[in-house]
């Protein structure tokens, strides 16, 4: 045989369940019943008279889409805004987390050839070192934990409606994704290069510049432009709690029951996320 | 001649970067123009900020609070959970259907055996499973939300709706990957001892796919937990209602108490999730 593949081993016909799985079963079950009467599932509530005019409405509403050119001429600059939006968001994001992430590399800190900590160290020094990094953590799990449109709703909050609300939210909230990811590339470089750097007598500057920076950029800028992927479909939402941009307009619509509106504006924010999606995959495919 | 430093030194690559660079700086220029943000008064608002975060301090753990919150957070964790069942029930037969080896070519279809309204009956259940898909995940699920919060009411079930809908667009898409990068070898296999439609989905299809499928399962459970919080914002109940009210109310110490239960669930789903993960793969 010069092929050898490796596949799944098919199960058995008359297999018994193991005590795992039946218990396993039970208590996807029982969470399964619990979480119905938590949430207060009426099926039949979908299949009332109202239900069915409103989805029906609805349908029927959507079509034709709105395209008056008034229409169109008026979601020109929320549509813009949004990506606006999701660029100084990103941007944002990334001058909160680079500084973050440096921080929460453990190998920029305390660990590995640059920063290994000698024995002798006394115990104030090694405190020192490892206390910018575990703040560092500590910040990034607070800004990630909370999801953009909380930050975005109390931003509102505190510095009233508009666009600016929204880029701070995001660039709270990817500030901490991203400090966390750019940490994690950070760490995860090849240490030999470094090693073998240092081992030339380059200084730590070098060692950085030309042993971890190469290492890691590829992969950095990747992750930012995936960030930014994410932010124009987060721009595109905050404006429901009235952080601007084109989510504003679509609340506006569906309170007003005018679904050709919505139809229309959910195909703009579709292209946007389209166009954005396809750019950066033209400029990731390039960079790695 | 041998270029030891091709990288750093080809002419074109510098030229590429520099094109880039250029081209990024202008869309910050634009966008940064066009949000209006002034650093003056991106520093004074960052004071407002400050302060109002300030303000969370304390958190309120009186017992009244606690236990409508928590009350609350049980109705979030239900709407994430159920929301991921529904979705899983409803991608399930649509990812079937939309995936091409199984419902248009591949072993199952021998060939010469279709005739031509078979064939478009098949295309046509192809087509109509596809386009489905696409409208469920198209549509955010802020706004299935709000579309079911008028068609059921206010309240979880919404919720549980809004998510199962557009999360089964999401896995709907996802387990079409997974099924349409089955290997043909095993299915072929089947085929040859006689097997059946059912036996070859049953056991060529579903143990190939089923690990890769539960991954994408739980890793969406992780993202309708912070849905779920979301979506209540609008009317569906449990803590993101609750914070929206904790906000507008200016209920300083209780929005603060509300943002750690959250931090809590969401730690918790992700615990979860990663404790089974390994297992299945």
């Amino acid at each position: 045989m010069t092929q050898a593949t490796s596949l799944p081993a098919a199960p058995s016909i008359n297999r018994r369940l193991s005590p795992g799985a039946w218990l396993t079963g039970a208590a996807l079950l029982a969470s399964t019943a619990l979480a119905l009467w938590v949430c207060e599932v009426r099926p039949a509530q979908l299949v009332t008279a109202e239900a069915r005019r409103y989805m029906g409405n609805f349908i029927v509403g959507m079509f034709p889409p709105d395209l008056s050119s008034e229409f169109l001429a008026f979601i020109v600059r929320p549509a813009l805004e949004t990506i606006q939006v999701s660029v100084m968001g990103t941007l944002l994001a990334i001058i909160i987390g680079l500084p973050l992430a440096l921080g929460a590399t453990s190998t920029l800190t305390h660990q590995g050839i640059l920063r290994a900590m000698p024995g002798n160290l006394p115990l104030a020094a090694r405190v020192g070192r490892v206390l910018p990094y575990a703040l560092s953590r500590g910040v990034l799990n607070l800004f990630r934990a909370v999801p953009e449109l909380v930050w975005a709703l109390m931003f509102v909050r505190a510095v009233g409606l508009g666009p600016f609300p929204g880029v701070l939210a995001i660039g709270i909230a990817y500030g901490g994704i991203i400090g966390k990811i750019f940490a994690e590339i950070l760490e995860e470089v090849d240490p030999r290069p470094l090693e073998a750097l240092q081992a030339t007598g380059a200084s730590r500057f070098h060692v950085l510049v030309y042993g971890l920076v190469p290492q890691a950029l590829p992969s950095l800028v990747s992750y930012m432009l995936y960030r930014w992927e994410c932010a124009i479909r987060a721009a595109a939402i905050l404006g429901f709690v009235g952080a601007g941009g084109i989510g504003q307009q679509v609340e506006i619509s569906m309170r007003m029951f005018d679904y050709h509106q919505v139809v229309t504006l959910l195909a703009v924010v579709f292209v946007m996320v389209a166009g954005v999606d396809a750019l950066s995959a033209v400029l990731r495919r390039r960079v790695a | 001649m041998v270029r030891h430093t091709p990288t750093l030194a080809a002419p074109n690559r510098r030229r590429w970067w520099v094109g880039w660079t250029v081209g990024a700086g202008l869309l910050v220029g634009w966008s940064w123009w066009g949000t209006g943000i002034d650093p003056v008064a991106f520093v004074r608002d960052s004071g407002q900020v400050m302060a109002y975060l300030r303000d969370l301090y304390p958190p309120d753990l009186s017992e009244t609070t606690l236990r409508s919150l928590i009350v609350a957070a049980a109705e979030t964790l239900a709407m994430s959970f159920l929301g991921t069942l529904i979705a899983v029930a409803l991608a399930a037969p649509l990812a079937i259907a939309a995936s091409s080896n199984v419902s248009l070519t591949g072993v199952l279809h021998r060939v010469g055996q279709q005739g031509t309204v078979v064939r478009s009956v098949r295309w046509t259940v192809y087509l109509a499973s596809r386009g489905l898909l696409n409208l469920f995940r198209t549509v955010p699920d802020l706004i299935w939300a709000m579309i079911f919060i008028l068609a059921v009411g206010l309240g979880p079930f919404a919720g549980v709706l809004a998510l199962g809908i557009h999360t089964a667009g999401v896995l709907g898409k996802l387990f079409g990957e997974v099924l349409e990068n089955v290997r043909e070898e095993p299915l072929e296999a089947l085929l040859a001892t006689g097997a059946g439609t059912a036996a070859i989905l049953g056991y060529g299809f579903l143990p190939q796919a089923l690990p890769q499928a539960v991954t994408y399962i739980l890793y969406r459970w992780e993202v309708n937990i912070r849905a779920a919080a979301i979506i209540g914002f609008i009317g569906a109940g449990g803590l993101g209602l609750k914070l929206r009210l904790a906000v507008n109310l200016f209920h300083f110490h209780e929005l603060a108490t509300i943002l750690l239960i959250l931090y809590g669930l969401i730690t918790l789903v992700d615990r979860v999730s990663a404790t089974i993960r390994p297992r299945v793969t």
